[in-house]
């Protein structure tokens, strides 16, 4: 495949030009203000230039940096891991649910362990959905249960088995100190005990999840941002399609 | 100020039912105390510490009244029996207790013990009074900001290093710092002890921790020259604890709402009720501001959908708050900034939204909260929202102003993010500081008519509550679309019906009239 080099763009194809800010914790001198510029350098900036530099008290100050990435990448070698399906939209969805499953699809959501944020869960789950975007609970051909913040592992993998779900959908928010790394897990190993991984579609969900942190933790898809309803509906259609050949 | 042109007499009607609904919620739970109001009237009569386990005694004490059966009649007066018995302080009488040596049980003389206990419960009431005390003569010798007032949120999960954080949050003008909780705290059903220094997403809310953030706050308040107000969650399963011990401690702000347990946390209904009226009480008594909790309404529904059940819930949170004897500008009612900025004119309808709640509650200390819901990653837009929601926030002339972090939907903010924020409030406040008094709402306009139709919205799910009960509109789900149960939820083990002869000395010390 033929190269395709690419670096930041300022003004000036190949200018290499970004901006980044920072704070670092000292009070504002010249010695800092040298330090940011310095820093940036290392950071492979070429002619760095502290555009702003500002005192925030308490011994922090704040720098805006303007400088030159020396770097290219060539985009042409670069495999990204996604989830590989044909986003449908809601019609597409239940019509092709009805056709294959012949029966409603059940998908329980949840925010496991101690993250409180439903916002995520709630985005794809919730009638009114998000942006336009209508949620799983408005698709006929889907019993969608969302059982909201802070469900157990346990009771969330109790509540699969009595529903019979086809989907677990899993949303974490909260990633100090990657808690929700070990959330994940635990789920997964918890459905492994249970002999019910091989039985649902485990996805999951969140601003810092990518797919393929999704599958190494043992999840068969991951979602970040900017994804809807119809996203996750569509891989999971998909994935039962996959495993259950007619 | 100029005015929207609101039916006054629509208002009134609004408020009788909200009035009615909260009076009625109140008799239903008066036969009623829980296992954390007894816990926290044993820490308001000094009982502290934790046993070998870090189990708090206040717990093992309730936990050995339930066992005695004895926590129906109330733990004051049997701990102040004891008390009287053995010539031992409460404290005391609790470590005995934890230790296995001594087996609680009813004392004859139950005036004298009575008068006793008021006496012990005197001694707390006269502590938190001389708190309040406190707080107004450094407020009157540092002084304070005008409103809004600048709220931030400090979270690393460390005490020590919030300290830090909250510091220079208040050198970059912050007013108010509010502590977060670690993430799972609202269920824990115990208060845990101590400063903590690991936490997730938060940091725990002990007695410790507010001791030391509130002494950190005094000393960077008198350096910049303004009172800087803590805050904490007085939620959750613990509202009452929390709520004791941050009036001992001198907080000035709690989070404090009547529903949100119930909708947000699936806590029992009937314990939440009991428990916020006993919470509140003392966060009365204390002199702490209330923030309720109406913006997450609007982060599980749409802001304009369910804008009238944003007022709706906020008339009955007054009423529950005036049952408990919080006064009006003690009400830091909440709101929020939600709208889809994709919304065509939704700038003004979050103008109706913010000026209508300043005209139903002129006196509140409203609690006016920035976008999180459309909040993207793109934190060039995010800052223009924030600005957007400063704008608002000043022209309707709120109180209590939560700052938005552009990075509000990245991470938990960076130093930076919280100095931009402020620079970006500022900003905004200076430079349209008086811009309220020089702009009239068109007569007719699209913003005066979208205010009427939400409170005439208001006015309508208020009568419909009223029909059926506040407890099956919660299970009919007309709050952020989630529906509770009366019977469902975590907590309702720690319902207790009280006997005839129950007894607690605080609410004849706390609350004119007793509760």
């Amino acid at each position: 495949m033929a190269e395709n080099l690419v670096r930041p763009y300022g003004d000036t194809l190949n200018d290499g030009r970004v901006q980044l800010s920072f704070t670092l914790p000292v009070a504002l001198d010249d010695a800092a203000k040298e330090g940011a510029r310095q820093l940036a350098m290392m950071m492979g900036l070429a002619e760095p230039a502290v555009v702003h530099a500002e005192d925030m008290g308490q011994d922090f100050s704040f720098f805006i940096v303007y400088g030159q990435c020396q770097h290219q990448v060539d985009l042409s070698g670069i495999k990204v891991s996604r989830p590989e399906f044909e986003t449908l939209d809601k019609d597409g969805i239940n019509r092709l649910i009805a056709e294959k499953m012949r029966r409603r699809m059940v998908v329980i959501g949840a925010c496991i362990e101690t993250d409180a944020h439903t916002v995520g869960i709630d985005a794809i789950m919730n009638m009114k959905g998000y942006n336009g975007h209508k949620g799983l609970e408005s698709y006929h051909e889907m019993r969608a249960i969302n059982l909201g913040a802070q469900v157990d592992s346990e009771d969330l993998v109790a509540t699969a088995i009595e529903e019979k779900a086809d989907v677990i959908l899993v949303s974490q928010i909260v990633t100090q100190k990657n808690i929700h790394l070990d959330n994940l897990t635990r789920l997964a190993d918890l459905l492994e005990a249970e002999g019910l991984r091989d039985r649902v579609i485990l996805i999951v969900g969140g601003p810092r999840i990518s797919h393929e942190l999704a599958k190494e933790l043992g999840y068969d898809a991951g979602f970040g941002t900017r994804t809807y309803a119809e996203d996750v509906a569509s891989f999971a259609i998909h994935e039962w399609i996959k495993r259950n050949p007619a | 100020m100029t005015l929207l042109h609101l039916d006054q007499a629509q208002i009134d009607r609004a408020r009788d039912s909200a009035r009615r609904i909260a009076r009625s919620v109140f008799e239903q739970m008066k036969p009623f105390t829980t296992t954390t109001v007894e816990r926290a009237t044993l820490r308001l009569l000094g009982i502290d510490g934790v046993d070998e386990n870090m189990v708090p005694l206040p717990n093992r004490l309730v936990s050995h009244l339930q066992e005695q059966d004895l926590l129906q009649h109330g733990a004051a007066a049997i701990v102040v029996g004891a008390m009287i018995e053995s010539g031992c302080t409460a404290q005391q009488v609790a470590g005995a207790v934890a230790a296995g040596k001594l087996t609680m049980r009813r004392h004859k003389g139950e005036e004298a013990i009575r008068a006793a206990t008021e006496a012990e419960a005197r001694k707390m009431c006269e502590h938190i009074a001389r708190q309040r005390t406190r707080r107004d003569s450094e407020i009157r010798s540092v002084g304070e900001s005008r409103t809004p007032w600048l709220y931030l949120i400090v979270a690393t999960g460390n005490i020590h290093e919030d300290v830090i954080q909250a510091r220079a949050a208040a050198e970059q003008g912050a007013d108010i710092i509010a502590v977060i909780r670690s993430t799972g705290q609202s269920l824990l059903d115990y208060v845990p002890y101590g400063a903590t220094t690991e936490g997730f997403g938060g940091t725990y809310a002990t007695q410790e921790n507010f001791r030391l953030m509130r002494a950190a706050l005094d000393e960077a308040g008198a350096r910049v020259g303004r009172y800087i107000r803590l805050t904490n969650y007085c939620s959750g399963l613990c509202m009452p604890e929390i709520a004791a011990i941050g009036a001992i401690e001198r907080l000035d702000m709690m989070l404090n709402d009547s529903m949100y347990g119930i909708i947000f946390r699936d806590i029992n209904m009937q314990r939440t009720f009991i428990d916020q009226f006993f919470s509140r009480m003392v966060n009365a008594y204390a002199g702490i501001i209330i923030n309720t909790g109406e913006d997450n309404y609007l982060t599980t529904a749409d802001a304009c959908e369910a804008a009238h059940t944003v007022l709706a819930s906020q008339l009955i949170n007054e009423q529950f708050a005036y049952l408990s004897g919080l006064k009006p500008e003690q009400m830091g009612l909440g709101h929020a900034f939600e709208i889809n900025p994709e919304t065509e004119n939704g700038f003004l309808w979050e103008i109706a939204h913010a000026q209508l709640v300043r005209q139903v509650f002129p006196e509140a200390s409203l609690k006016y909260m920035p976008p999180t819901k459309h909040m993207t990653g793109n934190i060039f837009r995010g800052h223009i929202q924030d600005a957007l929601f400063n704008v608002v926030s000043t022209l309707t002339q709120q109180d209590i102003h939560l700052l938005g972090m552009m990075t509000e939907a990245i991470h938990t903010p960076f130093i930076q993010d919280r100095f931009l924020a402020v620079q970006n409030a500022k900003y905004v406040f200076n430079t349209m500081r008086d811009l309220h008094a020089e702009v009239e709402f068109r007569r007719g306009g699209q913003i005066e008519r979208r205010a009427q139709s939400v409170l005439g919205e208001t006015e309508q799910i208020l009568a419909d509550i009223e029909r059926m009960g506040l407890p099956q509109a919660i299970s009919q789900g007309l709050f952020a679309e989630i529906s509770r149960k009366p019977d469902g939820g975590k907590g309702l083990d720690g319902v207790i019906a009280k006997s005839g002869d129950y007894f607690n000395p605080f609410p004849n010390l706390m609350l004119e009239g007793g509760l």
